[in-house]
């Protein structure tokens, strides 16, 4: 396994050849802001959070989904890249109705951290309120669709970790949205395994157990990721 | 199919010629107006004046000047008829028997529309029959695949095209040559061709014309190309809104692979290479490659982060060489008479011609092909016959949603890749959209605003949510509701969502408004109301 060295906010770091930008600064101590990431399902670079500046590269790059080459020099906190993120959160917030009160995810909510840590403190658009509805039909667990930001870990892990294929995306633009199975109620769904390990992948309050109310729908989602691990390289952490 | 054999085709097609030929364009604009009726009366017009022997009534690709179809045009030197009706098929046959000229609606074909055009990709358009095969061999068609198939190696192929300076048609303009240089040296156990042709555009039509007009001369730079980087499969990634296109690719296909140049051994030859059409659904994102290659796939149509580009790991993972229908539709042309002809077309840095379409408030709203290089004046005034009823050109729209408007007192600009994108617009894939004095330009980029935000695949947050606030920005400044603040996230919104999107859509959505506010600001700001809560930064 050959290595690459390169720097990350003027810290030299050497990884593994073929490891993402995320592994790299990782490794180096670096947290890069995420939220379509998570350990155990492959990348999309969707939420373009981690988006991160390459010397010599004139477009922004997303930290997960692209693989370190070299020599690189890279910085992942200008103050470019903190606007663009803020703005992202706004977008997000400004997008469907995130009502943090009265979530069931409100202070276990990775959205809500996120805005907190990278300093978004108002929104300066206007808010859509679109009309969104929940689907509350599967007996334990319901869904959200107004807190939803469409990261697609669930249907990554419903897919990728469970194999059982229940959540899809349908629809585009603004009017995607999570589906389960070919657009019917989750109650109805043939193919849930009930396992609810959607509801462990989702960052917000979209996914949740039935009777969870305000603040009380905690997660962890690395213990997902803990299932790949153990299945690939046979090492349990429990 | 050997050389002898292409060759007895060729002398059999030119024996069949008469002494007359009328040729009615068969082409989708033309056809929506009742040219395939026409050309229907046509022959039974020619078949009742007991003159087949003389007359030879040919259906054929397009005949460019779509906004005075249908039309028709009797050779040699015949007069061009315009806007046609069906029954007019009678008046047409007995002016060419007694040597008149019917008393129709007549156009010159010796205007600048027609002169100033120089045809590379549009060689056949208008002249064959794309539903036969043997009219395009009869114009040299498969000669340069038998002839690189026969004497060039496939590096000699991607070398002549790395020679020609050809660079891709479908808005990017990455150099076509290096593109195949990646592909014929990426290893992978197979390799892919496709060919872009989800033209979505607004006011583009283009691609659609090159596929309706001379759908083999699509299918040989394919082959060509499969032949210069070893692929053994293809795909035609066509739009379902362009249904003609589709079957006349179909029947093409079907000629080819009859007569072995398509499918296995081609030529007789080594060489295996199939082609089958892939329809797509509608989505205008599906035109991004990597998006375009996940419907191919199968999979929902939406991009993913590049690197690996497809060159590298494209369909199923295989390296893909994709390529838009006018980039491959100049292949064959350019290995039939070498790469220094094609060179010796266009400028320094972009070589050969481009084909655009011109609607719009114009006069001569179709299809033009020209050097790169010609001046957007020449296009607009000379050949477009400027604005129609007396207007004036305010200015000109290049390269769809992806693109920006150029103004009017720009209108000396020369058309090629760098002088467009200097001037804060692309070369895009062809789409001409000229706009005359009535035009509010706020108005033009919240109408490719909305284009964008409801063609947004939604993956990307920027893409997704930014054009619906830029979108609705645009809505607020329209209607006298916004101030110098609303201006300012609009133009900070515009910078975030074209440096973060995932894909071209979201890169370039915020074009037409950032062109439209570098020229013509003072319109933005007219609409603007006073802000009673002005602070220093929004």
């Amino acid at each position: 396994m050959s290595v690459r060295t390169l720097t990350i906010d003027d810290q030299r770091v050497s990884v593994e050849e073929g490891a993402s930008v995320l592994d790299a600064a990782k490794a180096a101590g670096i947290t890069i802001p995420t939220l379509c990431h998570m350990d155990g399902v492959y990348d999309t670079g969707a939420c373009r959070l981690c988006l991160v500046e390459v010397e010599g590269i004139p477009k922004l790059l997303p930290a997960c989904s692209t693989i370190v080459a070299e020599g690189w020099v890279i910085h992942t906190n200008s103050e470019r890249l903190r606007k663009y993120r803020r703005m992202t959160l706004e977008l997000l917030f400004a997008e469907r109705n995130h009502v943090c009160s009265a979530c069931v995810a409100n202070g276990h909510c990775e959205l809500q951290t996120m805005a907190y840590s990278l300093g978004m403190d108002h929104v300066r658009y206007d808010y859509r309120y679109p009309k969104w509805g929940m689907d509350l039909t599967h007996p334990l667990f319901g869904m959200d669709h107004n807190r939803c930001i469409l990261c697609a870990r669930c249907v990554r892990t419903c897919w990728h970790i469970e194999g059982a294929g229940t959540k899809n995306l349908a629809g585009r633009g603004g009017g995607a949205h999570i589906i389960t199975d070919m657009n019917e109620d989750w109650g109805e769904s043939m193919t849930c395994t009930w396992c609810g390990k959607c509801v462990q992948s989702c960052p917000t309050g979209a996914l949740f157990q039935i009777g969870a109310t305000a603040g009380e729908m905690t997660r962890e989602p690395a213990r997902l990721a803990d299932i790949i691990t153990a299945r690939r390289k046979k090492e349990w952490n429990v | 199919m050997t050389l002898n054999e292409l060759k007895e085709i060729k002398d059999a097609e030119l024996a069949a010629r008469k002494k007359t030929t009328i040729r009615c364009c068969m082409a989708a604009g033309c056809a929506s107006q009742g040219s395939t009726e026409l050309l229907k009366n046509l022959k039974a017009a020619v078949k009742e004046a007991g003159a087949e022997d003389q007359i030879e009534v040919r259906g054929v690709g397009c005949m460019r000047l779509c906004c005075q179809g249908p039309l028709a045009q009797a050779d040699p030197e015949g007069p061009l008829y315009e806007k046609l009706e069906p029954s007019d098929a009678k008046a047409i046959v007995a002016a060419v028997l007694d040597g008149s000229v019917a008393k129709l609606q007549t156009g010159d074909p010796k205007q600048a529309f027609f002169t100033k055009q120089v045809s590379v990709v549009l060689g056949n358009s208008g002249e064959i029959d794309p539903e036969r095969i043997e009219s395009y061999i009869a114009a040299d068609g498969y000669l340069a695949l038998r002839n690189a198939m026969r004497e060039m190696s496939p590096d000699e192929v991607v070398q002549e095209i790395m020679d020609s300076g050809l660079r891709g048609r479908g808005g990017g303009g990455y150099p076509t040559g290096l593109k195949w240089q990646t592909v014929s040296k990426a290893r992978g156990e197979r390799k892919y061709i496709v060919c872009n042709a989800d033209e979505g555009d607004p006011g583009a039509f283009m691609d659609r014309t090159v596929l309706e007009s001379d759908p083999h001369a699509v299918l040989e730079g394919m082959t060509l190309a499969a032949y210069a980087v070893g692929a053994e499969q293809g795909y035609i990634y066509v739009r379902a809104e362009y249904p003609l296109a589709i079957e006349r690719l179909q029947t093409a296909i079907k000629q080819a692979k009859k007569s072995g140049l398509l499918g296995a051994q081609i030529m007789e030859g080594p060489f295996n290479f199939s082609i089958d059409l892939r329809i797509g659904a509608g989505a205008f994102v599906c035109g991004e490659e990597t998006a375009l290659m996940a419907s191919i796939e199968g999979r929902r149509g939406v991009p993913r982060p590049r690197p690996p580009f497809p060159a590298e790991s494209g369909l199923w993972g295989c390296p893909t060489l994709i390529n838009n229908v006018e980039t491959f539709a100049n292949i064959a042309p350019i290995i039939r008479n070498g790469s220094k002809w094609f060179a010796d077309i266009g400028t320094e840095k972009s070589k050969g011609t481009k084909v655009f379409a011109l609607a719009g408030k114009i006069t001569n709203t179709g299809i033009v092909e020209v050097p790169m290089g010609t001046p957007l004046r020449t296009i607009v005034e000379e050949m477009g016959g400027g604005a129609p009823d007396g207007g004036t050109v305010k200015a000109v729209q290049t390269g769809g949603p992806s693109g920006g408007c150029i103004p009017a007192d720009h209108l000396d600009t020369s058309v090629d890749y760098a002088s467009l994108s200097a001037l804060g617009s692309i070369m895009g894939s062809g789409g001409m959209i000229v706009m005359d004095e009535t035009t509010n330009m706020v108005d033009v980029a919240r109408f490719f605003m909305e284009f964008c935000r409801d063609e947004s695949c939604g993956k990307c947050i920027p893409c997704r949510t930014g054009t619906v606030q830029m979108h609705h920005l645009l809505t607020k400044i329209i209607g006298g509701k916004a101030t110098a603040r609303d201006l300012a996230l609009l133009e900070e919104l515009c910078d975030m969502v074209r440096n973060t999107s995932l894909c071209g859509l979201g890169m370039t959505a915020p074009n037409p408004v950032l062109s439209t506010l570098r020229f013509f600001r003072n319109e933005y700001e007219a609409l603007l109301q006073e802000d009673p809560y002005a602070t220093t930064t929004p």
